[in-house]
């Protein structure tokens, strides 16, 4: 064994998985996983855990899956964390706490996201769950929106016996994690729908099909509640503004995505239509780029990406890019479009693109990219899927009086505890930070409930 | 699960239902929509709001078999459930939270088409409620398939039936009523409300904008989720981009682009869906019943 190297992981072969919508990555099994915390130095003064934004004391959890005491590592990461299996699986480990990882330095990191999905597997396998047992202290909370941030806040205010009621718009509680990030990356029947017994098993309650704002409005929910918890996330999608955005076969990566993973639209027993394409181009370079381009061609299109930055920027996790490479998505990098064009039945036959390069560095830090004059060409594509990026609904901080929002549309709140202008009312994940990561989501909703918890003690 | 109280066979393949939704009888306006998906397998089918009774915690819908989920749902019958069923969604109409002074002095035209006449119905009820009586045009293609005329002579000031083959009442099109209002009548009109048939829509705007006369419709294109996650319902209006299901469904008519909406509308019909359009109706109001057929293209 190669200590400067990562215990491999396990995959479905590209050409296989291209065709199905199975779980590309098998995770470690026992022994791969016990080789892999092998590798674990156990530092004293621990960086992974300052990389972690919910701070997972990661050489303990490691460090019992040395020595076979999976029990206690599941526990260990619940401390911390109510979506193991899903972070394990969808974490930007590469930036967080692998970046950190002392091993890093010379050789590679320790493989810390496979082994927290090997944990939170075999603790779901094994039927091992968090024992709680906590008083009611008869408070209550309401919390809108389910995704990471909401389950997340939910399930720790549970745990300090406050009654927590989640009000989510969809028919499925998940946010993302069920109407975003694909199958193949995160199933949904088996790993999704558990993590979110799990929070159900604290005493949550999950109302679907209430829209707040609409069928309730906040000032209500205040009425019934102690405190209030806006985890609504950033659903809205983006257009370019280009001409042609209209046209028939051009879409938001969210519907694309939502008639695939949430209306089940690749299954042909599902109602809900979708219409794959034959050539696909898909226009961004994040995760949600990468998830549209992969579903496209599992439904048998050929793809490509159109990105306007080089490979360097594209800001998808690097296995994401790894394996869209490997499974045939093509990638057409410092490229713009800059018209879609129609058929004679309003059907998209083509998108006209734009050569790019690279100028000065703009405020995150990235090279901006500046178009080259008359570089423009023709590409051939029947469907055009935008991804963008995404904001958060109005539909809250429309209804809500008092809240206030930033120019991006992002209900201000305070990073410590999630607090908003409004008393009583908190807010964290996506719907503050616009569009970023589960960890983040779960990381804030975490600091919210630490917040409510001391609103709730004063009062 | 939403349970469903009443089920009622209108006409010919137009149905009415009443769900039990107690949260959205509570809050919902004339003007907005709901979603609802039968089972697991369903699609999210957006229709308007036809009724309501908040004691009750009642709402109705009404639509017409179009397609495939159309027609599952046709056969679901009294104390047979919905999975889904959310809302209310999208705006109100404009005129609810005017101030009913100002309203008061208001003359209002409704005109309805086919299915259309169901969302009708609850706005010119909510205005005969506050003492408004509005002027009602409702046009079907045949007597057989006019629906819920008595209904609408309750609430409505003046209701003017037409059939476009003359088989009951007035013969012609919605449009030609208007015409005759306004130019043999001398009626005069502040707001007319349309909504119908996109087609139908269109023709009324072409007409009232000769008039001069404010025309609002009611949009119902493709949707997925209904609150502005998806932008499949994105129409052209004034040329912007408006998401229908959250800036609408109701629009300054006179600002639409039909043409393009009507093409979007054609997305999922398969040839086999739009040959059973063909034979019924043409085209209608009731939302989901554009998403409906699925098959062909996939
Ligand atoms: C396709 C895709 C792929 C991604 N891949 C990754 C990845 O690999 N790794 C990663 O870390 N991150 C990824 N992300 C980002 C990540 O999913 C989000 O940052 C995270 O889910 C945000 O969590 P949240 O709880 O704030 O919001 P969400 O997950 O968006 O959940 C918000 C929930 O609130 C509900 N809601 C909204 N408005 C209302 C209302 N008015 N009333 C009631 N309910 C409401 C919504 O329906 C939704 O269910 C991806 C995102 C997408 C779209
Ligand atoms: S239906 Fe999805 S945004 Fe309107």
């Amino acid at each position: 064994m190669d200590v400067l190297k990562k215990v491999p992981v396990r995959e479905q072969e590209p050409k296989e998985r291209a065709r199905n919508f199975e779980e590309v990555c098998y995770g470690y099994n026992e022994a791969e996983a016990t080789e892999e915390a092998g590798r674990c130095l156990n530092c004293k003064n621990a960086k992974c855990i300052e990389g972690c934004p919910v701070a997972i004391n990661i050489p303990a959890f490691i460090h019992e899956v040395k020595e076979g005491n999976m029990e206690e590592a599941s526990r260990i990461i619940s401390e911390a964390s109510a979506l193991p299996a899903v972070c394990g699986r969808v974490c930007p480990q590469e930036s967080q706490c692998e970046g950190r990882c002392i091993r890093g330095i010379k050789g590679e990191p320790v493989s810390i996201g496979k082994l927290e999905r090997f944990v939170a597997d075999y603790a779901r396998e094994h039927g091992i769950k968090p024992k709680v047992n906590v008083p009611k202290n008869g408070k209550k909370v309401a919390v809108i929106g389910s995704g990471p941030a909401g389950l997340t806040c939910a399930g720790d205010l549970a745990k300090m016996g406050y009654e927590v009621t989640v009000f989510e718009a969809l028919h499925e509680p998940g946010g993302v994690l069920v109407y975003g990030i694909p199958e193949f990356r995160l199933p949904k029947q088996a790993v999704v729908a558990k993590e979110i017994e799990n929070v159900k098993a604290l005493g949550v309650r999950i109302e679907t099909n209430v829209i707040i704002g609409r069928s309730v409005t906040v000032d209500e929910l205040k009425e019934q509640y102690d405190a209030i918890f806006i985890g609504s996330g950033a659903g809205l999608p983006r257009f370019m503004g280009i001409p042609g955005e209209n046209l028939n076969g051009v879409y938001s990566a969210n519907e694309y995505l939502t008639r695939s993973n949430l209306m089940k639209a690749f299954d042909e027993n599902y109602d809900t239509p979708i219409n794959p394409g034959k050539k696909v181009a898909v226009v961004g370079g994040g995760n949600v780029a990468m998830d549209a381009a992969r579903t496209a061609l599992r439904l048998g299109a050929e793809v490509t990406i159109v990105y306007r930055r080089s490979e360097e920027e594209l800001p998808a996790r690097v296995e994401e890019v790894h394996h869209a490479k490997e499974e045939g998505i093509q990638f057409m990098l410092l490229t713009n479009p800059t018209e879609i064009l129609a058929d004679e039945n309003n059907q998209v036959r083509g998108m006209t693109c734009i050569r790019m390069e690279l100028g000065e560095p703009d405020e995150s830090g990235r090279r901006s990219p500046v178009e080259i004059p008359g570089s423009e060409f023709e590409l051939s594509v029947d469907t055009v899927i935008m991804a963008l990026g995404t904001s958060p609904n109005p539909l809250i901080s429309s209804t809500t009086e008092g809240l206030t929002v930033n120019r991006r549309g992002c209900i201000v709140a305070d990073e410590e505890f999630g607090q908003t202008a409004l008393k009583g009312v908190f807010a964290g994940g996506d719907a503050v930070t616009g569009a970023a990561t589960v960890i983040l989501a779960m990381g804030a909703g975490k600091a919210a409930a630490k917040g409510i918890d001391r609103y709730l003690s004063e009062n | 699960m939403y349970r469903i109280m009443k089920a009622e066979n209108l006409v010919e393949s137009i149905y009415l239902m009443e769900v039990e939704a107690p949260l959205i009888a509570k809050s919902c306006k004339p003007g907005q929509f709901v979603i609802a998906k039968i089972d697991e397998r369903g699609e999210r089918i957006p229709l308007t709001i036809c009724d309501y009774n908040r004691e009750k915690g009642l709402i109705t819908i009404v639509f017409q078999v179009v397609g495939a989920s159309t027609y599952r749902m046709a056969g679901l019958k009294a104390g047979d459930a919905f999975r889904d069923f959310t809302g209310p969604l999208g705006q109100p109409s404009e005129f609810t939270a005017e101030p009913l002074e100002e309203l008061k002095k208001k003359k209002l035209l409704f005109v309805a088409g086919g299915v259309g006449t169901a969302p009708v119905y609850p706005q010119v009820k909510w205005l005969k409620e506050r003492g408004i009586e509005a002027d009602v045009i409702v046009g079907a293609k045949t007597k057989d398939i006019l629906i819920l005329e008595e209904q609408m002579k309750e609430v409505a000031g003046n209701l003017y039936v037409t059939t476009d083959d003359g088989s009951y009442q007035r013969k012609g099109m919605v449009t030609e009523v208007i015409k005759d209002l306004i130019e043999n009548e001398g009626r005069h009109y502040d707001v007319c409300i349309a909504i119908g048939p996109m087609i139908m829509m269109k023709f009324v705007c072409l007409l009232t904008k000769g008039y001069d006369l404010k025309t609002i419709v009611s949009l119902n294109p493709i949707m997925v989720d209904g609150t502005g996650m998806c932008g499949a319902c994105r129409v052209s209006v004034g040329g912007k981009t408006k998401f229908a299901c959250v800036d609408g469904p109701e629009f300054d008519g006179h600002l639409v682009d039909f043409d393009g909406a009507m093409k979007r509308q054609q997305l999922y019909k398969t040839e086999e869906g739009r040959a059973y359009l063909k034979a019924k109706e043409g085209d209608t109001h009731s939302g989901g019943c554009e998403l409906d057929q699925k098959g062909g293209d996939r």
